[in-house]
């Protein structure tokens, strides 16, 4: 029975994507993407304009849809953590803790003490660098043609240099393993973490002072692309995304994971849920990141084991059951659902991309606004699409 | 042919400069490669480093990166081509004018990389357009692309102005539109581009007498 | 925090006509979950999220499950009547190995938490009746629209048709495509290797490729 007699009217009937003979006037429908110098990626947005305003939108993505879920039932356990770091490339080392967390969850590990503070610590030299970033690459849309981002990639480099001498990649980092991390730290890795982590402060009161009180950004992004709280609840937006409307909710203080209870730091909310508050609450979060570095580097256990030593790396086989783990990601909520039928390759393995989901009311908040904050409210988004097509 | 340096040097003394039309040429065209703003996946995260302060991608002639592919001149092709994405890829590469060139940069661009057994992933864009320099890695240092940009400014040093081996844009023939695969029920079709990706030749069968 | 067993009775308590019952997780992770009847499941959905203790208002993650029919083969006694060694009938009790087939189905799995009352997961999942023509469940995106993408995704990749839907057509594969890769059995279109990877499938297409090139020569 081919799939093809399941569809049926399915199949023949493919409802109109713009469905504007409604409207009155004529309307320009604009197809941004898959190439578009501003599109994060190959993404595409097909908009209907009147005039410049937006009226409708909707977006289409797929065109990095690489599988991974099919690989990683082809392979072990093991093995798909390389690809996690593929999912969203700026994080590859929160991609492989969330990993992490989802088997030990679903075997049964516990991860020694020392490995949580590494953790931790390679976890929020991410997010900052990440939220750099992200900021960079928004204010690039914004007009700001690179120097912002200039500004962004010199401190991401020195923090992928700590990375390369921990895990021997810049970017494709593969160092968590079940139960704890893949490799003890070099002799003064963490004299140079203390280092960076100082003089971290200041390049986050440099972009401060350059472009919080900039009026420019200010008139772009001050009551643009607003989502309302209620909305972004029920439409599972998480991250910065959801705290800049003002919910109270990061998966470090609900879900306890870690050791993210030894650590105090605050949560930073917004009023408006605007572009600002997005932009405003990722330099915050930068900002307590550091405080948990500082604090994580103080506290880290002088020696101690890396890994749980009842979990091997090979011949790794799971009893039957399933899991969901979850971080909080710098992007939103990332989570891993194994289900494990006793052998030594999940039988399913899926991936819960914090962007695929965060690009659920992008339409709604883009309604009604001019055809060129779209480009600024999909960067303020901040979407990776290794993670939305996996 | 290009002059000899003795000959170059002495005439230089007295105050003149020797040259060939096809040296002087080519110094032009390869120090001011432009290429596309066209990043697919990771490797083009390690583009963008390549381009930012520290491994400076500008002094090398790559100045700006264009987004429209009339402007440019070559694409560097960065991250996975999927199936779904493949006749973007040679749209874009039919509309840049010639001389245009392509880098394949990182594992999946060159074979499909580490997600080559899939149903969505093209096993490598050189099965549809013409490659010129393949740069392995996953992703490749910022260091190899610049290799490779140097590697691509030393092989059009090297082209003679005319006779076989001239550069596409000056000459007649040489085939412009590369054609695009359309998305079929399981499949591109065609699934590839005989011409510019062929078949090995039959391996001679040995027979015993 | 509440338990899966405490939430089932929740449910039951308020809609006791629903069919839920409780599926249990054999690992470690003791997350278990509630399997829902395909009629009920839009009340069910509503009463958890719209609950003032439970205030389940965050669908985290919606996936789908491919459960290809099983062969399943059982050793029974069985009495049989065979000859007797010196012509009389006697009973017999042999062990026969007897085969049956388990029909498979498709499974959509919710997991749901609370951002109200910082609680979950709680997880749910729904069965469609086989996985040929039968393949219709309804839609939750009226109750969470975090479901939205996440459904099409499922139907795009596994082929379960969601009633209700506001807009269900494929969203990462191209729309001419015509199968549903993520099933169990999936076969991908033949394709040319010029270095096949040395195992599985690969190496068995590679070496039916040798042979059909080595048929051209010869």
């Amino acid at each position: 029975m081919s799939p093809n007699s399941i569809l049926g009217e399915f199949k023949t009937y493919r409802p109109p994507v713009m469905d504007v003979s409604e409207e009155g006037d004529e309307l320009l429908e604009v197809a941004m993407g898959p190439h578009h110098p501003s599109t994060h990626g190959v993404f595409r947005m097909d908009v209907a304009l009147d005039g410049e305003r937006v009226v409708k939108l909707k977006p289409v993505f797929g065109y990095l849809h690489r599988n991974h879920e099919k690989i990683a039932e082809k392979a072990s356990y093991l093995a798909s953590m390389p690809y996690t770091d593929r999912l969203d490339y700026f994080c590859s080392l929160t991609n492989n803790w969330a990993y992490a967390i989802a088997v030990e969850k679903l075997a049964g590990f516990e991860v020694p003490e020392r490995a949580e503070y590494i953790r931790v610590i390679t976890a929020e030299l991410t997010r900052v660098q990440n939220h750099a970033s992200a900021i960079g690459f928004l204010l690039q849309e914004m007009g700001a043609s690179g120097t912002p981002l200039m500004y962004a990639f010199r401190e991401r480099e020195k923090i992928l240099d700590l990375f390369e001498e921990l895990t021997g990649s810049r970017m494709m980092c593969n160092y968590m393993r079940f139960g704890g991390c893949r490799v003890e730290l070099p002799a003064g890795w963490l004299a140079k973490v203390s280092t960076i982590v100082d003089g971290l402060p200041r390049f986050i009161d440099e972009t401060e002072a350059l472009l919080t009180s900039n009026e420019i950004l200010m008139a772009r992004s001050q009551g643009v692309g607003v989502l309302k709280p209620d909305l972004a609840v029920n439409a599972g937006i998480t991250g910065p995304m959801l705290r800049a409307t003002g919910v109270n909710y990061d998966i470090r203080k609900v879900d306890h994971y870690g050791i993210y209870d030894r650590f105090s730091f605050r949560v930073p909310l917004g009023d408006h849920g605007d572009i600002y508050d997005r932009y405003m609450i990722r330099v915050l979060e930068m900002r307590e990141s550091v405080g948990i570095l500082k604090q994580a580097l103080r506290d880290i256990p002088a020696s101690g084991p890396i890994i749980d030593p009842k979990s091997k790396p090979r011949g790794f086989r799971p009893k039957p059951g399933e899991a969901y783990g979850r971080i909080e990601a710098p992007k939103g909520e990332l989570g891993f659902y194994l289900i494990s039928d006793g052998t030594g390759n999940p039988y399913r393995y899926r991936v819960r991309p914090p962007s695929l989901i965060n690009l659920t009311v992008l339409e709604d908040m883009c309604l009604g606004q001019n055809v060129a904050d779209v480009v600024l409210i999909f960067g303020s988004v901040d979407i990776v699409l290794g993670e939305v097509d996996r | 042919m290009a002059v000899e340096p003795d000959l170059k040097i002495e005439l230089g003394k007295q105050g003149v400069f020797v040259t060939t039309i096809s040296e002087i040429y080519n110094w032009g065209r390869k120090n001011s490669v432009w290429p596309m703003q066209f990043g697919l996946a990771c490797c083009a995260i390690e583009m963008i480093a390549t381009t930012m302060a520290r491994y400076d991608l500008a002094r090398f002639g790559a100045e700006v990166f264009r987004p429209s592919p009339r402007q440019a001149d070559l694409m560097i092709i960065s991250g996975t081509i999927t199936k779904k994405m493949a006749p973007q890829v040679v749209r874009l590469y039919n509309q840049m004018a010639e001389p245009r060139y392509v880098i394949a940069m990182g594992a999946c661009a060159i074979s499909g990389g580490p997600f080559k057994q899939g149903y969505n992933v093209l096993k490598g864009i050189d099965r549809y357009i013409p490659v010129d320099v393949h740069i392995p890695g996953c992703p490749p240092r910022p260091e190899a692309l610049i290799h490779a940009f140097m590697t691509l400014q030393a092989r059009i040093d090297v082209q003679p102005l005319t006779g076989e081996a001239r550069p596409r844009h000056l000459d007649a023939e040489a085939q412009g539109e590369f054609p695009v695969p359309e998305q079929g029920a399981h499949d591109l079709v065609p699934p590839v581009n005989r011409l510019v990706w062929p078949l090995p030749a039959p391996k001679a069968v040995e027979t015993h007498g | 925090m509440k338990t899966a067993a405490e939430v089932l009775q929740a449910i039951k308590a308020a809609l006791p006509q629903a069919g839920v019952e409780l599926v249990n997780n054999p690992g470690p992770s003791a997350q278990h979950s509630l399997r829902l009847a395909p009629a009920d499941a839009l009340a069910v959905a509503v009463f958890l999220r719209d609950d003032a203790e439970l205030a389940l208002d965050y669908c985290s993650n919606a996936t789908g499950v491919d459960w290809p029919d099983k062969e399943i083969s059982e050793k029974v006694k069985v009495t049989k009547v065979v000859d007797g060694p010196d012509g009389t009938k006697e009973e017999k009790v042999v062990e026969e190995t007897v085969k049956h087939l388990e029909p498979g189905y498709l499974e959509a799995v919710y997991h749901l938490f609370s951002m109200k009352h910082k609680h979950g997961p709680v997880i749910l999942r729904m069965r469609t009746v086989n996985r040929a023509d039968q393949v219709q469940l309804p839609s939750l995106t009226p109750v969470w629209r975090s479901a939205e993408f996440q459904e099409r995704e499922i139907f795009d990749l596994f082929g379960i048709v969601f009633t209700g839907h506001p807009d269900l057509r494929r969203i990462l594969m191209w729309d001419e495509f015509e199968d549903h890769p993520m099933r169990r059995d999936y076969v991908d279109p033949d394709d040319y290797e010029y270095e096949p990877t040395p195992h599985d499938e690969v190496l068995k297409r590679a070496q039916e490729h040798e042979k059909a090139q080595a048929g051209v020569t010869a």
